[in-house]
């Protein structure tokens, strides 16, 4: 209540052609929230996040993190400004090892990447804390592995590994737990639950379970508007919701 | 009325870099691969034709035979050559294709030497048609009239089959296509083979504007990508487009601005790219 | 499979297990063969130069393209212009080589800034066909600004002053060998350095996903464009050698033939190896040496050839099927000493 939001979104718009995709979203992260975004399919969600992460350019409207404009930079200067994400479908670097994934990161992030000289040492020092990051994840016996070579699982974990690498304030995650086999859905789990408490977190996911237990208020979006934002109880027990998303089987 | 003259001139022209183009589009747009090859499709079309009338045979027969036989022959290159690089990316299919076409280059000079290659026209079609302002060659009268048809015929095929709806289909998403039970394969290697055909079609007509001659595939790629490109990879009515514009533009700067014109064409596909980098085609609008 | 930022260096320096000492001696072979042709192989030599030449120009391809992914079928513009820059300057401005080569690889990399700023932004075959435009846009200025460039008949009237003074550039070419590998050498560390370091590695992400790289906050296009001016002075410096060796300037410098017969070197040589383009061009330009004796498109067939199959079946080119080979060899001798 007493910390200004980190990430606030004022009437954001998108359309392609006729199609609307996002319609006047209005939106405010604190610092520390957990806000789960849920819809049904062709809603809107990956393109709300596309347009907030930059990567969709928004027709309309304002995107302020942490009190400053944000709405006509590029992808790559958002990211710096502490604003990061995972991807629904894993965009990883296939021919490197999973350390390596990291330590780039970690490289771009303390601004060292662009270097020509004296690689050695700053090199070093990146694989050094991406092997510490990675080791929090439980992924260390992975580490050395190309991400070809992981199993779906990791390659997931890995998005979130390098998201967690770059200290972002404000964190969208786009279905962590999509295609991952229940048994190796724990180790997501497990992470998102570690997850540190002061960042503001966005999660697009279908797994209402998942959704259920990581949110602190959801967000329901339907056909690019948003229908509804709450707790998660209030969701449950929302007919509106109900009848659009959770179905009546949900009971 | 002298532009009248550029207008014509430049329409045969923009026929003929259309039918050798309009089977790039396709293929690249259908099976996403980039064709540097192209170019000796046509070239290949061209020579056996001329060979074809040097044997005796007459003009029709020339074309339909060759054009058939290039078909073929992409039929087969695409079955060995192509389809392993569907998977590969771009650079593996440019570079592929600019080995092919280094090797047709050095087959046809072993074979025809360096010189141009005639190809003869049909008397009916050589000399001079009265348009009133001035008597003007039938021949390019003819280019114009065929490249009129084919393109009537070829949008008809696509727009009003079966056929050209699942191509249509298949070059908007490929992966639905198969998913929907869609033979791909043949629908890949049918179309590769009729845009080669076509190729060699208008590399067969078109031989008095693009003279014969081994390095034809080079010397006319760029012209033919920049059809492609231009028009909207895949984009059938904007390869027509971008093949007219291009055709009447170039005649009008070779008359009007002798000498700029050679870059004046580059500078405006430059600026159109920039502009609108995936050619005359709408921005695609998938979320 | 070892990438190339791993190992940069020649295919068989794993053959000695590893060894630091080992590696360096690998390094220093092809400098070695390259100052063995100087002493021995007299004849040799003007074709030699070329190939130093032909070997510098290549691997300005393998930074851009083979590194950063830039998908560039254009290098000749840079070529070309870095040729005529040179040409011009020891026409019109003073004959002294070194100043040339800096005045062309100057012009080149300012006009790989321009367009690279330009084009960078697109990727796939709009880039590619953007590459293609610029460099057909400059091939038919210089045709068409022949009072300036000599248009068909090439660049005319260069004198070159001797190097540092000293060394002058001679019909049998001694001078002009060593001072192309010299020049070669002193891109070939730059080359090095830029490779293996952080933004090596960051050009190297950028190929691979750039979607991945903009994730992590990577000024993508920035970097693209630091790449290729870097690539486009190594090409342009590359065309001013050629210029001041030859003391002439071809028309055919800025053609499309030139920027594709040197894909297919790198392609030859395997790309991401830096010595990659060292194996290609070096072949390359003994084949068509050699094959044109007969037929001078017999070399056609043969490069046209040797392209299908590499990308058909030798993903790594040349140095790939050494490295496959060592692999393999190196398996059967430790196989055979375990018995």
């Amino acid at each position: 209540m007493s910390a200004p939001p980190i990430l606030e979104v004022r009437r954001l718009s998108k359309s392609f052609g006729a199609l609307p995709v996002a319609q006047a979203i209005d939106l405010e992260l604190r610092p520390g929230a957990r806000l789960g975004l849920i819809g049904p399919n062709g809603a809107g969600k990956t393109s709300f996040v596309n347009l907030l992460t930059g990567t969709l350019r928004a027709d309309g409207g304002d995107i302020l993190l942490a009190g400053r404009d944000i709405t006509h930079l590029k992808p790559e200067r958002r990211v710096q400004l502490g604003l990061a994400r995972t991807h629904q479908i894993n965009a990883l670097l296939p021919e490197w090892s999973a350390c390596d994934n990291v330590a780039i990161a970690v490289a771009e992030r303390d601004h060292v990447a662009w270097r020509l000289f004296r690689y050695g040492s700053i090199w070093r020092r990146c694989t050094d804390e991406a092997a510490a990051q990675l080791a929090l994840l439980g992924m260390e016996r992975l580490a050395k592995l190309r991400v070809a070579e992981l199993p779906y699982g990791e390659q997931r974990l890995l998005e979130i590994a390098i998201a967690l690498t770059l200290k972002p304030r404000v964190l969208l995650l786009d279905e962590p737990a999509a295609g991952v086999p229940a048994a190796e859905a724990h180790a997501i789990h497990d992470a998102l639950d570690r997850l540190p408490a002061e960042i503001a977190i966005l999660m697009i996911e279908h797994d209402m379970d998942l959704v259920f237990r990581f949110a602190r208020e959801i967000m329901v979006l339907v056909r690019g508007r948003v229908l509804i934002r709450g707790t998660p109880d209030d969701i449950a027990a929302n007919p509106e919701v109900r009848t659009v998303y959770l179905g009546r089987g949900k009971g | 009325m002298a532009y009248l003259t550029i207008l014509l001139d430049g329409t045969a022209y923009g026929m003929v870099l259309f039918i050798i183009s309009v089977g790039l589009t396709v293929t690249m747009g259908l099976m996403r691969v980039v064709n540097l090859a192209h170019g000796a499709f046509a070239m290949i079309g061209g020579y056996v034709a001329a060979t074809i009338i040097e044997q005796g045979g007459g003009f029709l027969t020339a074309i339909v035979v060759a054009s058939l036989a290039v078909g073929a022959l992409g039929a087969i290159a695409e079955l060995l050559l192509y389809r392993p690089l569907y998977r590969r990316g771009e650079l593996a299919q440019a570079l592929m294709t600019f080995g092919f076409t280094f090797v047709v280059i050095a087959a046809l000079t072993a074979l025809f030497g360096t010189n141009v290659k005639t190809l003869p026209a049909p008397a009916l079609l050589i000399g001079l048609t009265d348009l009133g302002y001035t008597h003007y060659p039938t021949y390019r009268l003819f280019l114009i009239a065929v490249g009129a048809v084919t393109a009537l015929c070829l949008w008809l095929l696509i727009d009003r089959t079966l056929y050209g709806a699942r191509l249509r289909a298949a070059v908007d998403n490929p992966h639905m296509a198969r998913a929907i039970g869609m033979d791909v394969n043949l629908l890949f290697t049918g179309t590769f083979a009729v845009g080669c055909a076509l190729a060699a079609f208008g590399g067969i007509i078109g031989a008095a504007l693009l003279p014969l001659e081994p390095f034809y595939a080079l010397r006319y790629l760029v012209t033919f990508l920049i059809v492609v490109i231009v028009g909207g990879v895949g984009n059938f009515k904007g390869s027509f487009i971008a093949a007219l514009a291009l055709g009447i533009i170039d005649t009008a700067g070779k008359f009007l601005l002798p000498g700029t014109s050679a870059y004046i064409i580059y500078v405006l596909v430059i600026v159109l790219l920039l502009w609108r980098p995936h050619g005359l085609v709408p921005a695609r609008s998938a979320p | 499979m070892k990438t190339a930022i791993d190992n940069p260096g020649p295919a068989l320096a794993q053959l000695g297990g590893g060894d630091g000492r080992l590696r360096w001696a690998w390094h220093i072979l092809p400098w070695a063969i390259a100052l063995g042709i100087f002493f021995v192989a007299d004849t040799y030599i003007s074709l030699g130069t070329a190939a130093l030449e032909m070997i510098l120009f290549t691997l300005s391809i393998d930074l851009a393209l083979g590194y950063a992914g830039i998908i560039t079928f254009g290098q000749a513009a840079f070529f070309g212009l870095g040729a005529y820059a040179a040409g011009l300057f020891s026409i019109h401005v003073a004959p002294d080589p070194l100043l040339g080569l800096l005045f062309g690889t100057i012009i080149a990399a300012l006009f790989g800034l321009v367009t690279g700023m330009l084009i960078l932004h697109t990727e796939g075959v709009t880039l590619m066909m953007l590459t293609l435009a610029i460099a057909s846009m400059l091939s038919a200025v210089a045709l068409q600004a022949n009072g300036l460039t000599g248009g068909d008949n090439g660049l005319q009237g260069m004198h070159i002053s001797p190097l540092f003074g000293l060394f002058p550039f001679d019909l049998w070419g001694r001078t002009g060998y060593l001072y192309a590998l010299g020049v070669l050498l002193l891109w070939f560390i730059a080359a090095w350095r830029i490779v293996r370091s952080p933004f090596g590695r960051s050009l190297d992400g950028i190929r691979q996903n750039p979607r991945r790289m903009r994730a992590i906050g990577t000024p993508v296009w920035w970097r693209l464009v630091a790449i290729y001016t870097l690539s486009a002075a190594m090409a342009g410096t590359a065309g001013a050698l050629k210029a001041q060796t030859n003391q002439f300037v071809g028309i055919d410098s800025l053609d499309l033939l030139v920027s594709g017969t040197a894909l297919v070197m790198l392609i030859l040589g395997g790309t991401r190896r830096l010595y990659g383009a060292f194996v290609g061009a070096a072949f390359y330009v003994v084949v068509q040496d050699l094959a044109a004796e007969f037929d001078p498109f017999r070399w056609m067939f043969v490069i046209g050839g040797l392209l299908i199959v590499i990308v058909l079946f030798l993903d790594d080119g040349l140095m790939g099927l050494a490295d496959w080979t060592q692999e393999h060899v190196a398996g059967l001798w430790r196989g055979a000493f375990r018995k």
